[in-house]
């Protein structure tokens, strides 16, 4: 996993709250046996018409120019639903490297750690104060001083996040390194559960 | 010190506590299926390893397989692909497979219990987040990642922070022609879609120690679409009478060993939970959705709610567009709306209660010329019980199609789709946006109710029918 401390950039909002991973990654769109490509149909439904590439849909955020960045910002409940880890490939694969809501769905945020993304949990008033921002402002995210930062403003939060993950993705460690270092502790766990 | 039946199997299958960190979590049984695997498997053979505990790892096909025809090649090009994967990775790793055209094939969340694979005390994950059903049998089961189902392949072992802890007791007699799904329709409408998100939910009280274990299985799998990690109940003689004799149920002297064991399974008198909520099983009715999460719901007889009422703007934003999408009002009751499909299936209503309840209900009467029935039994043994019962004829001679096992509708990976615009009753658990296929608009609602409106075309209120 690529190794992850300091992201400075634009930012895109995704005003809406409760997306869905059936939103962020169509079921149809599941059928594939590698992880790589789903950016190209992220939100697909909601960025073309019909299914059409050549159909951008005016209006959805991913369409607008002015929107670029490396930071998805999104409303409240954010990847709720199934635990489809797609969603979390999608976005990655789009180019994000850091989502920021004022809540996120479990199983995203774990999806999403995993994957080397960094779910971003800031409070509401923190969230609609990136939304009030130009498009040609940019935020920092800061995860060695677990903090992220509107630039233009130095408006700033602090942001949680378990000490053994923050080490992973400084690190670009992944838990299967882990696991696989403590195999000898799982047989013996084996050996006196049976 | 007291327990919560949560602690008691938790600590049981605790390897390991990192400092400052999550818990080595052990894992009893790892179901897989064709679209959460693939790239699990590839990821742990790119390591150079084999999985590590096969024989503690059951498959089937279930996703994205067709619903008739299930004899034939599929036709779709890439579901055929993950099915094939999914056969030659099991085969190579040694994992047992009920792939298509087997017996035991089905609704991975249907399968695992009628097969007695799923028992109390476990521990039990699956990538797929509807994994919380096999809680209703007193284990802890939830959903994970693809990347997760990599680490259990790895090491049977999860790296998992301890969840908080509520309980939701529903105490008294439910209401007639009201059932486990209106239950947790209900309970989601009160908490929305968001409202358990960090916790695992046990579910309590006399309401729900009186139901089957199907019913319980119902309510169990839609803990998720409230946020939870899982859901569970505590095991009783319900539980212990639907595993005996199973397929992989112990059994001999080990069954009597177990069923001592597992009677310590429950959560001590004096036991603390973070949150606690109490409901009377008189104040739920039939439910029925109008939005576009499952935490939109609202008794059958209903209105849809005014959005001018609703002060919180991202909310009011929220619930605008989900109406937008569903073609519905706010203010208007949706009694008497037609309807254009029912579909009786998914891994939360199509196991063999769910559909007797139906045809007990729709015996002798046809359906609207409108509307179109699928039921789509929960696995083959379903299909083979409808058939022994035959409850096949009483459907066919009602009109509703009956299909081969899947998860089909439920998700539309298939061919099964609902077209745009179109209306359909759903049993299954979600009505997000597209999910039935794009632009289907889906109300979820129980078994019953979904029977009800497939007789007369319209949203129904089932109690009408019953004396
Ligand atoms: S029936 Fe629906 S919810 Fe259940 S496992 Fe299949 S797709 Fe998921």
């Amino acid at each position: 996993m690529e190794k992850l401390n300091r992201i400075h950039s634009r930012f895109v909002p995704l005003t809406l709250e409760n997306v869905d991973t059936d939103q962020i990654i169509p079921a149809r769109f599941l059928k594939a046996t590698t992880r790589d490509g789903f950016g190209k149909n992220l939100f697909r439904d909601w960025r073309y018409d019909n299914d059409d590439e050549q159909k951008p849909k005016a209006g959805f955020v991913l369409n607008e120019a002015q929107y670029s960045g490396e930071i998805l910002v999104a409303g409240k409940n954010f990847g709720c639903g199934s635990s489809r880890e797609h969603a979390a490939w999608a976005i990655k694969d789009y180019g994000f490297k850091v989502v920021v809501s004022s809540f996120f769905a479990d199983i995203f945020k774990n999806n999403a750690l995993n994957n080397g993304l960094l779910p971003v949990t800031v409070s509401e008033a923190f969230l609609q104060a990136v939304f009030a921002l130009n498009a040609n402002d940019t935020i920092t995210v800061d995860l060695e001083t677990q903090t992220i930062t509107i630039d233009a403003t130095g408006l700033q939060e602090s942001f949680e996040i378990n000490k053994y993950k923050k080490t992973c993705l400084l690190n670009g460690y992944d838990d299967i390194d882990y696991l696989l270092s403590i195999r000898t502790d799982i047989e013996q766990f084996e050996k006196q559960y049976a | 010190m007291a327990k919560t039946l949560f602690d008691k199997i938790w600590d049981k299958h605790l390897v390991k506590q990192i400092e400052g960190g999550p818990s080595v979590l052990y894992i009893d049984r790892h179901f897989i299926h064709e679209v959460t695997s693939p790239q699990a498997f590839k990821g742990i053979e790119n390591r150079g390893l084999n999985v590590f505990r096969p024989h503690q790892v059951v498959a089937t096909a279930d996703h994205n397989v067709p619903t008739l025809n299930q004899h034939l090649p599929i036709r779709d090009e890439l579901s055929r692909l993950q099915v094939q994967q999914l056969i030659e990775n099991c085969a190579r790793h040694g994992v047992e497979l009920y792939g298509l055209g087997h017996p035991y094939q089905g609704i991975v969340h249907v399968i695992g219990p009628e097969l007695g694979i799923t028992q109390p005390g476990m521990t039990i994950v699956c990538g797929d987040s509807h994994t919380s059903t096999h809680g209703a049998f007193g284990s802890i089961a939830f959903g994970i990642g693809t990347s997760e189902v990599e680490m259990v392949f790895a090491s049977q072992c999860l790296l998992q922070s301890k969840p908080k802890l509520m309980r939701i007791n529903i105490d008294g007699t439910l209401n007639k022609g009201v059932v486990s799904k209106d239950i947790i329709l209900y309970i989601i409408a009160k908490l929305t879609a968001s409202g358990a998100t960090g916790y695992f939910v046990e579910y309590a009280g006399s309401a729900i120690r009186a139901l089957s274990m199907e019913a319980r299985m119902t309510i169990c799998n839609m803990s998720i679409e409230m946020g939870a990690r899982g859901g569970m109940i505590a095991p009783d003689e319900t539980t212990f009478a639907y595993l005996k004799g199973r397929e992989f149920a112990p059994a001999g002297e080990a069954w009597e060993k177990k069923v001592t064991e597992w009677q310590s399974l429950y959560s001590d008198a004096d036991a603390r939970f973070d949150v606690e909520i109490n409901i009377r099983a008189e104040d739920i009715q039939p439910m029925i959705t109008y939005g576009t999460n499952p935490g939109l719901g609202m008794p059958v007889n209903g209105s849809v709610p005014v959005t001018e009422s609703i002060t919180d703007e991202g909310e009011r934003k929220n619930m605008q567009k989900s109406l937008q999408y569903m073609g519905l009002e706010a203010g208007k009751p949706l009694l008497g709306m037609p309807v254009q499909h029912v579909f009786i299936g998914s891994c939360t209503n199509s196991r063999i209660e769910d559909l007797r309840q139906v045809a007990a209900l729709v015996k002798g009467r046809k359906k609207n010329a409108q509307v179109q029935v699928m039921i789509v039994p929960g696995s083959q043994q379903v299909s083979r019980q409808v058939r022994e019962e035959g409850l096949d004829t009483i459907f066919r001679e009602a009109g509703f199609e009956i299909r081969q096992a899947g998860c089909s509708a439920c998700l539309g990976m298939n061919e099964d789709k609902i077209p745009a615009g179109e209306y359909c009753i759903s049993t299954s658990n979600r009505n997000f946006e597209g999910r039935q296929g794009a632009g289907a608009r889906t109300l979820l609602a129980s078994p019953l109710t979904a029977a009800a409106a497939a007789i007369t075309g319209v949203v129904t209120d089932v109690r009408e029918w019953l004396s």
